[in-house]
């Protein structure tokens, strides 16, 4: 094989796989990701990930289970969450959390161990997920 | 009133100092220095790569026939280098530079 | 003695942006005195950045609450090692930090270079004083590390407990030191393309800093790690979380660049590669700066969370098409000096290399920008967890891995596929051997992943000790020296290659820590009273009694209430005791009760970790203090106005009672193989980069010979 066509052939294999780790990335990452919602916006039927802040004196623990509310970040609507798992140290009210699960009933069911909240400093990020 | 105190001198003390070399001017340093030290460096890499080809060829990742090409293209580079080091250091041989 | 500072960094910006005047018009009219005085402008930066520096640090030293920062960041119960280090868990000061390191380092390389690289050291002077002028007018203009309060309180904020770690506290220089040596092999790169003078010099001159730069980066992101596995309540070590990702992608591409440069230097090709490649590094090192204190990526109001999101984002864009620019216009000069002889040569591998890598870098890249690409795509704030990210970086490690085997082995230039077969031989069977023996006697087969990783990390450590063993031996056939003798001239001559087999050795055994530990490990959450056991991989742990203590943490955070576990854990007839417990740190908020501040402070989980080299056990307790809070609030309306000593009596008292009458504590404890050998491979791949940093003997004996031979040709043809 002559080098043009030595050369040639690399650019197409290079380009074939460049072509298929994008196509694997765009399809996976639309399939497999959660839609980020606020308390305002979520309706039951299907999951979310909810996102908001903790409502002031809302936490409070019901058997093993945790139960707080969560509000808009810019606003007053909120909702109730019920939840079971690892809770993340920098959590307590106002703190700004993520939580995975469904709208059963009037209350956010979590998902296991999918809380997660932020740091309070606006300089160093912390966030706990397993 | 502490702030524009300390700006004032810190601003002299680097102007100062900046200054120096603009005032000193003269000095004027060969170009062909510089190149020296240049070509020294890709003189010693080419050597490195010269014994790196020999060490490869005695691990056997390279067949003697494949080694032998490619010690005569770096060996040809690495004359190269040293024909323009002599033509920069005028005619005088370079005394014990190698082992 | 604030006002000294921010005078510092006043006359600190106007020298650096003079740096930058007097190195272009020196080299464009070609009046050294003007280089020499832009260089020595950098050099005043460097000393006025180390005065602020040392100003803000004794500031917080004294705990001068007149300080802003200080106020900010520290108390007077602050323990002394996290009052030093708390200057950089602030955004100002970190910024302080950043042109520290950079000036600091920037004075060093020019003073290295400062007799060489003479057509391309004036630009890179410039480029460096650009960034450093950026950075100073982010603190001047925007968040000034000096300014102070015109009522300074009693007492700062203190620290964030969850900072209060040793490796925390490490972990932002480390990372910034990496940044910042980044930019040394950046700004050269600048000055070699505006110069026109794109041979491997700028390389040659640069390469170590690159080289230190990686290596500090890359032991940030593993004290990251660390602090993340022993500090937080989760028991990982890694989540894909945005800023642990915006340190590993310039890592990335900056193992990409130290790995591409050898065939510039070597051959002369992949020129495009490598300028390209270390503007990358550069801006993703900004970029990793940039979006750990931008908020940009948690909220939809993208520079919400920061004043200076804006300015970073169009500094870097400047970066970025400056590079571009520069660099398409000098195509001309970025031709390869040589063809790619043959698919089975190491210049090849390498630019396979390169691909893999930057390819790594993109799927991370996406992942950590997703929120923001699919609310431009579809109008919906997505984000992909890491489940996902797993899934694509998974396959690419174990071809980094399988590639970081193959390419020692390789020579320059081209290579004998009969001779590849030989060589290949040794490793390919241990690898087989490693299989059969794993799939006969583990359960690896469980994780196929973690089974491929297995073997590919046996394949490279048998390929490192292969090369050590051959090049000992055609060593003594050329020069009949003795086997320690050997193999002692061998590495020494050749640190910058062994040492960089140690690195590849280093990464596989960290790799073979991550794969076993994330494939199989065994978790459990359990809510336990005192006296009932439970079981985890084998070990019987048993929830002895409660702890409580006030004041005197034993991890020297300074928490006042510390409530924990005594567990007794059995497995095979040995016994041991693991005591994790939880901290408390009072909250500052004037709005909460006497005591029940108290307990609404922060808190931490003290997380307590058997290391081992088979395999670790990790254990964190949640007491559950709902029991007291009744008590609590009571005490709060009676005694809301007595003093601290009452105070401390009154929660040793609630502490007791925590600890005689515990109400039922959550657990989790966490049982993973190897997950030691991750911070083993972490330690062999600094060894490595030391040994391939290591100036040889040789060369410096060289360099000495060939500055006299200069000076005798220079005294010579004046005479």
């Amino acid at each position: 094989m002559d080098p043009t066509r030595k050369r040639r052939l690399r650019l197409v294999v290079a380009l074939t796989a460049a072509v298929l780790l994008a196509t694997a990335l765009i399809y996976t990452s639309f399939s497999a990701s959660t839609e980020a919602s606020k308390p305002s916006e979520i309706k039951p039927g299907r999951s979310y990930e909810l996102t908001g802040k903790v409502v002031n004196g809302s936490i409070r623990h019901v058997g093993g289970d945790l139960r707080f509310r969560v509000r808009d970040r810019d606003g007053t609507a909120s909702v109730p969450v019920s939840y079971t798992g690892v809770v993340p140290d920098p959590f307590r009210d106002g703190r700004e959390v993520i939580v995975s699960g469904e709208l059963q009933k009037g209350t956010f069911v979590a998902e296991r161990d999918s809380l997660v909240t932020k740091c309070p400093s606006k300089f160093t990020k912390d966030e706990q997920s397993s | 009133m502490e702030y524009a105190l300390a700006l004032l001198v810190l601003a002299l003390v680097v102007a100062a100092v900046l200054s120096l070399p603009l005032r000193r001017r003269g000095e004027e340093e060969r170009r062909e220095e510089t190149r020296l030290a240049e070509l020294q460096a890709a003189k010693e890499a080419k050597y490195r790569e010269i014994r790196d080809a020999e060490l490869d060829r005695e691990m056997g990742k390279m067949s003697r026939d494949d080694w032998r090409a490619v010690d005569r293209d770096l060996r040809a580079e690495a004359i190269e280098i040293l024909r323009e080091l002599d033509r920069l250091e005028g005619r005088a041989p370079e005394g014990g530079m190698e082992r | 003695m604030a006002g000294v500072g921010s005078a510092c960094l006043a006359v600190a910006l106007l020298t650096a942006l003079y740096a930058v005047g007097a190195s272009i018009y020196g080299a464009r009219v070609g009046r050294r005195e003007w280089v020499t005085s832009g260089r020595r402008a950098i050099y005043c930066v460097a000393a006025l950045a180390v005065t602020a520096f040392g100003l803000l640090e004794a500031a917080f030293l004294r705990s001068d609450f007149s300080f802003a920062l200080v106020a900010e960041g520290s108390s007077t119960d602050t323990p002394t090692f996290y009052k030093v280090t708390a200057l950089w868990a602030t955004q100002d000061g970190s910024l302080l930090l950043w042109v520290t390191l950079l000036s600091l380092f920037s004075t060093a390389v020019l003073f290295l270079t400062r007799r060489s690289l003479r057509d391309i050291a004036p630009y890179a002077t410039a480029v460096l004083g650009c960034i450093a002028a950026f950075f100073l007018l982010l603190m001047v203009g925007w968040e000034n590390p000096f300014d102070t309060l015109a009522t300074p309180p009693v007492d700062g904020a203190g620290l964030n407990p969850l900072l209060r770690h040793p490796a925390m506290m490490i972990h932002p220089p480390m990372l910034y030191t990496g940044y910042v040596g980044f930019s040394i092999p950046f700004a050269f790169c600048i000055g070699a393309l505006v110069a026109r003078r794109t041979g491997a010099d700028w390389i040659r001159a640069t390469r170590r800093f690159a080289l230190i730069a990686w290596t500090f980066l890359g032991t940030g992101i593993m004290l990251g790690a660390l602090w993340s596995y022993t500090e937080l309540g989760w028991g990982g070590y890694w989540a894909w979380d945005p800023v642990e990702n915006a340190s590993l992608m310039p890592w990335l591409v900056g193992t990409a660049f130290l790995h591409s440069i050898m065939v510039q230097e070597k051959r002369g090709m992949l020129k495009v590669w490598n300028v390209s490649l270390i503007c990358a590094t550069f801006t993703l090192a900004l970029l990793g700066t940039f979006l750990v204190r931008s908020g940009i990526l948690d909220s939809i109001h993208a520079f919400g969370a920061s004043t200076i999101g804006v300015q970073f984002l169009v500094f870097i864009g400047l970066v970025i098409a400056l590079s571009a620019g520069l660099i398409i216009s000098r195509l001309p000069q970025l031709r390869s000096e040589a063809k790619l002889d043959s698919l089975l040569s190491r210049e090849a591998f390498f630019l396979l290399n390169n691909l893999v890598l930057v390819g790594l870098c993109l799927v991370i890249m996406w992942g950590t920008f997703f929120p923001l690409i699919s609310e431009a795509i579809t109008g919906t704030e997505a984000s992909v967890g890491p489940p996902w990210f797993d899934r694509l970086v998974t396959p690419l490690a174990l071809v980094l891995v399988l590639l970081s085997g193959i390419g020692p082995v390789l020579a320059w230039r081209r290579f004998t596929p009969s001779a590849l077969r030989r060589i290949l031989a040794v490793p390919l069977a241990a690898m087989a051997l490693a299989l059969v023996v794993l799939l006969a006697f583990t359960n690896a087969s469980d994780s196929p992943a973690s089974l491929a990783m297995f073997c590919l990390v046996a394949f490279v450590i048998t390929v490192v000790s292969q090369e050590l063993w051959r090049g000992t031996v055609a060593r003594r056939t050329m020069t009949g020296e003795s086997w320690p003798r050997a193999l002692g001239r061998l590495t020494g001559r050749n640190r910058r290659r062994y040492g960089g087999y140690l690195v590849h050795a280093g990464i596989a055994v960290l790799f073979l820590g991550v794969a076993a530990s994330s494939a199989f490990l065994d978790q459990r959450d359990v809510r336990l009273r005192p006296g009932d056991t439970f079981e985890v991989n084998g070990y019987q742990v048993t929830y002895r009694q409660a702890t409580a203590k006030v004041g005197g943490d034993s991890a020297g955070t300074g928490a006042p209430i510390s409530f924990g576990a005594v567990l007794d854990v059995r497995k095979d007839g040995k016994h041991f005791v693991m005591r994790p417990s939880r901290n408390y740190y009072a909250s500052p908020d004037p709005s909460l009760g006497t005591i029940s501040r108290f307990f609404e402070g922060e808190a931490t989980s003290e997380v307590d970790v058997r290391w081992g080299l088979r395999r670790d056990l990790w254990l964190a307790v949640r007491p559950d203090i709902g029991s007291l809070e009744k008590p609590i609030r009571v005490a709060d309306t009676k005694f809301a106005d007595s003093s601290a000593d009452v105070q401390a009596f009154i929660i040793a008292a609630l502490a007791e009672r925590y600890r005689s009458d515990p109400p039922p504590a959550a657990f989790r404890a966490i049982a993973s193989p190897l997950v030691m050998w991750i911070w083993i491979g972490g330690a062999i791949v600094v060894l490595g980069a030391l040994v391939a940093a290591w100036p040889s003997p040789e060369a410096r004996l060289r360099r000495v010979r060939s500055l006299y031979s200069a000076r005798l040709g220079r005294e010579l043809s004046r005479a």
